[in-house]
């Protein structure tokens, strides 16, 4: 069936409102829903709006806002270095240990939220998913993108409390725009795919805080990853998080030797994750409005 | 030949059934996994047994451009599923839609607000919900804010907004959205008589400015005020695709055939899953006589409602409907008077009595809701028709059948000798 934008005087013809578009629906199988740029660019609206609301929301009616965002890393600095690094003593690499577990602590808290919140976010949002169509994906990408928000503010906050402690980063700063989206990768992948077997299976909610506790221990944020020994140090890479953790003390810290191998493997393995977790979202997405 | 704004062809869409199918635990999952996997292994891969109900089946029709269309048929007949394809929620198990044009929807007040957000954002976000464009929401965010009349609670989160207030914002922004097809609920779009008035008047609307429609409805009325054409669902399946009367009659005369079933046998029940006590037979008796289904207008008459359980805080509603499916009155016992009896020990059994039936002769239908526990139990449409034959009220003769009105109200008359 053609449909043939009737023929207007040109001076009629709206520049805005393109011709009705067909969209056929019907049985899909296979992937091509979230990696389908036309489509999440025509509902790009939406997606803005949704990460607008994620941002806006987050600290409503708290009493100190965003400060939240550099408060819970602090705190957790303050436990760890007195639990961690007066009373057992772990090597920090020769750095302050406040500031080696808050370099670890910024990526880390942004990965964790993000992945808490995303994991939940699709069955925290079914009223929507139930009753209008749009790209589910922008669900969980929302909460990723209000945490990359959160993350700005407390890696301003962190870079000022490496000057006052007198270090001067040096050009190794530069690399953290891709530690950045390690770590964003890490959490859209883990976040969106779990929040899709969320959907279906609800022990998600159970698995999601302990698994981020138990994550939170391989990773080497209390202890430095020099800890571990040989093949172990290297291998734990695949964590991506590694890569990030040990990237960020060496970028913002100025520790001189980079861990070029760790972040390398972190870097394939975000992008695995990420795919995979996408793939599931991907292949499970058009049966959340039955499920959910 | 006008444009053709949606065809469908040999939709069908089928649920799973049982619990278990839609939400289901990790470790069943697993273990089925497991089995499957093993059954593979020693060579017998036999698929277990699924329980699956088809909610659409084989549907096939074609919307033309600016055409209002609605939807009928019983509880369960798969409307509700249709809007969800055709509005790409759901995804089709076989057959294929085309839909052509923006597609927007009118939905329940307040789906797409956030009761955090203030006056001002939530706009924003439910206009992208409904399907706006972001300038095309600022352009005309003034009028919107205007429409609802609302300046001075835009910076207000939307928790602190009385219901009323809700309504109206949420009203205001569905009421500037111009979609070229749009689908209608109306069992989603309630929650507020005004609101859905409002909803009903922008439908209107937006059917004469060219765009289509298609609607969803209970309320026969309505459905022949707004469309020309009307499509008849029956267990999923197109019954009658037709000019709106033809279908509203078979409609009719479907829900008459199902009057006459065993109302426990039904399936087109309202009950949202509770259905602890389910109504097993409902009729309407002349005074105190036992002859059922015939009455006479002017005299008493007693409506039985057989129910299957005896609840805490039991509560009947019933609707009478004139043989157009136009509601005429609503009696509810919740708006209770101080005659009325609470018994323990009359059994399974509410009974409502009118003293002086004020209904002109014709057939009548009665819809009944049925509560407790502070919740919808059992709901069925067209639970028992009756025929009133023409009576007597206050010593005077009632009009004949083909007046205007179903009522007739008591009264006296003072005129010039």
């Amino acid at each position: 069936m053609s449909q043939q934008p009737a023929t207007k005087p040109i001076d009629e013809v709206d520049l805005e409102t393109p011709p009705p578009e067909t969209v056929r629906l019907q049985a899909t199988s296979g992937f091509g829903r979230v990696l389908a740029p036309r489509e999440l660019w025509r509902y790009r609206d939406l997606a803005f709006q949704i990460a607008a609301r994620d941002v806006t929301i987050r600290y409503r009616q708290t009493a100190f806002g965003a400060a939240w965002a550099i408060l819970q890393p602090v705190a957790f600095m303050i436990v760890f270095t007195v639990v961690f690094g007066r009373a057992a003593g772990i090597s920090s690499d020769g750095l302050p240990y406040a500031l080696f577990s808050l370099a670890a602590l910024v990526p880390w808290m942004f990965f964790a939220n993000a992945f808490l919140l995303g994991s939940e976010s699709l069955v925290l949002n079914q009223a929507l998913i139930s009753k209008i169509y749009f790209p589910r994906i922008f669900i969980p990408a929302g909460v990723v993108a209000a945490g990359c928000v959160d993350f700005t503010i407390s890696l301003l906050i962190l870079l000022a409390i490496v000057l006052v402690y007198g270090i001067v980063p040096s050009l190794a700063i530069l690399a953290l725009p891709l530690l950045i989206a390690i770590a964003i990768m890490t959490a859209l992948g883990a976040g969106a795919g779990l929040s899709a077997i969320n959907v279906r299976y609800r022990d998600v909610r159970y698995i999601v805080p302990f698994a981020t506790q138990i994550w939170l221990f391989v990773t080497p944020i209390v202890y430095a990853n020099s800890a571990l020994s040989q093949p172990l140090r290297t291998l734990s890479a695949i964590n991506p998080m590694v890569g990030v953790v040990e990237g960020f003390r060496w970028a913002v810290l100025d520790t001189g030797n980079a861990p070029w191998d760790l972040m390398g493997i972190s870097f394939v393995a975000a992008v695995v994750l990420l795919f995979a977790g996408l793939a599931y979202f991907d292949r499970v997405e058009r049966s959340f409005a039955d499920l959910i | 030949m006008a444009d053709i704004a949606i065809q469908a062809e040999g939709l069908g869409k089928s649920y799973r059934l049982g619990l278990n199918a839609a939400y289901g635990s990790l470790r069943e999952a697993v273990s089925e996994m497991g089995r499957r996997t093993a059954g593979r292994l020693v060579g017998r891969g036999e698929k277990p047994e699924i329980d699956v109900l088809w909610a659409l089946r084989d549907v096939s029709f074609e919307v033309e451009q600016g055409e209002a269309i609605g939807l009928i048929g019983h509880n369960g007949a798969g409307k509700s599923t249709m809007l969800k394809l055709l509005s790409r929620i759901a995804e089709p198990t076989t057959g294929w839609a085309e839909v052509t044009g923006r597609v927007g929807s009118l939905l329940e007040v307040g789906t797409g607000f956030h009761p955090e957000l203030t006056g001002r954002e939530n706009v924003f976000l439910n206009g992208a919900i409904l399907g706006m464009r972001r300038n095309e929401i600022r352009k005309r965010f003034d009028e919107i804010v205007e429409f609802a009349n609302m300046e001075r609670f835009l910076d207000t989160p939307v928790k602190r907004y009385s219901s009323g207030m809700q309504v109206r914002l949420a009203f205001a922004v569905a009421a500037h959205l111009e979609p070229e097809v749009l689908l209608v609920d109306e069992v989603l779009a309630v929650g507020d008589a005004a609101f859905q008035r409002k909803s009903l008047a922008k439908m209107a609307e937006v059917a004469r400015a060219g765009s289509t429609v298609i609607f969803v409805s209970h309320n026969l009325a309505t459905i022949q005020a707004l469309c020309e054409r009307a499509i008849l669902l029956e267990r999923g399946s197109v019954v009658t695709d037709a000019p709106v009367e033809e279908a509203v009659t078979g409609y009719l005369r479907a829900l008459e055939r199902a009057a006459s079933d065993d109302l426990l046998t039904r399936t087109d029940r309202d009950g949202r899953g509770w259905e602890e006590s389910k109504v097993s037979r409902l009729a309407v008796f002349d005074g105190d006589s036992d002859e059922a289904d015939v009455v006479v207008g002017g005299r008493a008459a007693r409506i039985v409602v057989e129910v299957t359980e005896v609840l805490p805080t039991m509560e009947c509603q019933l609707t009478i409907l004139n043989s157009l499916g136009q509601p005429v009155t609503t009696l509810d016992s919740e708006l209770s008077s101080p005659a009325d009896i609470r018994d323990g020990d009359s059994g399974p059994r509410i009974e409502c009595r009118i003293e002086t039936l004020p209904l002109i002769p014709g057939r009548y239908r009665i819809d009944v809701l049925l509560r407790g526990r502070q919740e919808i139990q059992d709901g069925l449409q067209a639970a028992a028709y009756f025929d009133v034959e023409p009576g007597v009220i206050d010593g005077r003769p009632m009009p004949a059948i083909g007046v205007d009105g179903d009522v007739v109200l008591p009264h006296t008359w003072q005129l010039p000798a």
